[in-house]
């Protein structure tokens, strides 16, 4: 009993680490259709402002209020990768997290307020 | 007199609870993650990493032929990795008519072994329980449990200990805005008890999913509705049906300012095992980043 039960518990870490081995790049695994995904609330000032709230309260506590990140493990967004990513790009990160990097999942938010992230992380840069 | 005691008893929970209401909404205006109202179904999601989170649950009802009884478990709950989160649980219950007493705790950890979001997300749970006979938290139905477990005095029934270990196994799927959730749970005795099972299974949905700018307490965002339905599979002794409990109940989870959260749910038995009605009240409140009072900030803001 004992032993497929760490046979099986192993091979589900193994998936989770071949997962996370691929997630590396941050935006190098994003699938194509989600790579083209444009933000369909846009930049409106209403969706700004929804959005500056949000990143008060999820994620100003590890990123700092002014998005620069903490100098360690807990990164500045205003960078030329987060730059230069899509708004597909952003949204699915948004939503899939890293989680063997500390990065929470935030598909427990709705698609409106991951959008509406999204159009304020673009402000920043 | 007993009645009366009972209604002055609800009459005051019910003034601190407006009174905490009223705190909160006096409090800066941030709010914490839609979490989901479940209270015996988990989702896949977990706390945040550094985040504390203190929330207790309470069960209102009454067993046929015995007394009301309220029991709460109080809970901290801390993300120590963004894949890991471990809860330590203390539990309690008064019967009015009988006594007030402390019940046990329960240590428990929740693993997310997948690194990425899917379909379905699996979370891998471990509980160790060491209570009372007299614990009626009902966090969770398995086997045979049923009202009449409910129904006994706490002079005898706290004389009987519980070192149990529980597992589950959490699938569970974000999807348009909707949360579905299934728990499949097995519980062992650590004497000399058999497996017992159950289940649970849950959907939730936020009321209004629309974007909203402004910033306010009682609009419909704030709210999160759904149901959840719950009970036993029988044993490894009686893999059966017959004299096992089961329960659905409707969710409301209500996101106050200040990073709490108070969620509600009434219960209702299916089964003649089960209890009539079982009412449910949560309170949490999140406290971000706790860890990093004590580790310091690290490095300096570019």
């Amino acid at each position: 009993m004992r032993g497929p039960a760490l046979v099986l518990l192993a091979v589900i870490l193994g998936l989770g680490n071949a997962a996370s081995a691929q997630h590396d790049g941050h935006f190098s695994s994003v699938p194509a259709k989600d790579h083209a995904r444009q933000n369909p609330l846009g930049a409106k000032p209403d969706v700004l402002a929804a959005g500056s709230a949000l990143y008060r309260s999820h994620c100003a506590e590890c990123h700092q209020p002014d998005a620069r990140g903490d100098g360690g493990k807990k990164p500045s967004l205003r960078t030329p990768e987060v730059r230069t990513a899509t708004d597909g790009d952003l949204e699915w990160f948004l939503r899939q997290g890293d989680l063997r990097h500390g990065m929470p999942s935030w598909s427990s938010l709705t698609q409106a307020q991951r959008w509406a992230l999204v159009a304020y992380l673009r402000s920043l840069q | 007199m007993y009645r009366i005691s009972l209604a002055y008893s609800f009459h005051r929970a019910a003034r601190a609870g407006l009174l905490i209401a009223g705190l909160a909404v006096c409090t800066a205006a941030t709010v914490a993650a839609q979490e989901k109202p479940y209270f015996v179904t988990y989702s896949h999601d977990l706390e945040e990493p550094g985040n504390l989170e203190i929330e207790t649950k309470t069960a209102l009802a009454r067993p046929q032929g015995s007394d009301r009884f309220g029991a709460t478990a109080t809970e901290l709950e801390y993300g120590v990795k963004a894949w890991w989160t471990s809860e330590l649980y203390v539990d309690g219950q008064t019967t009015p008519a009988d006594s007030t007493l402390l019940t046990g705790f329960r240590l428990e950890n929740r693993f997310r072994p997948l690194m990425r979001e899917h379909w379905i997300n699996p979370v891998l749970y471990v509980e160790y329980e060491n209570i009372s006979g007299a614990d009626k938290t009902a966090l969770e139905v398995v086997g045979h449990d049923g009202q009449a477990d409910l129904a006994e005095r706490n002079f005898n029934s706290r004389r009987e200990h519980q070192h149990e270990g529980e597992f589950r196994l959490i699938l569970s799927s974000n999807a348009r805005d909707w949360n579905i959730s299934e728990n499949f749970i097995a519980e062992k005795n650590l004497g000399h008890d058999p497996w017992e099972f159950g289940y649970a299974v849950g959907a939730t949905r936020p009321l209004k999913t629309a974007l909203s700018v402004r910033e306010c307490t009682f609009c419909a965002e704030k709210f999160t509705v759904g149901a959840e339905s719950y009970g036993g599979l029988g044993d490894t002794w009686t893999l059966t049906l017959r004299d096992t409990s089961h329960y659905i109940a409707p969710l409301v989870g209500w996101d106050l300012p200040g990073r709490m959260r108070v969620s509600f749910s009434p219960g209702f038995g299916l089964t003649g095992s089960s209890l009539d009605r079982v009412y449910r009240v949560g309170v949490a409140y999140e406290m971000p980043q706790l860890g990093s009072l004590f580790r310091g900030a690290k490095g300096s803001v570019r």
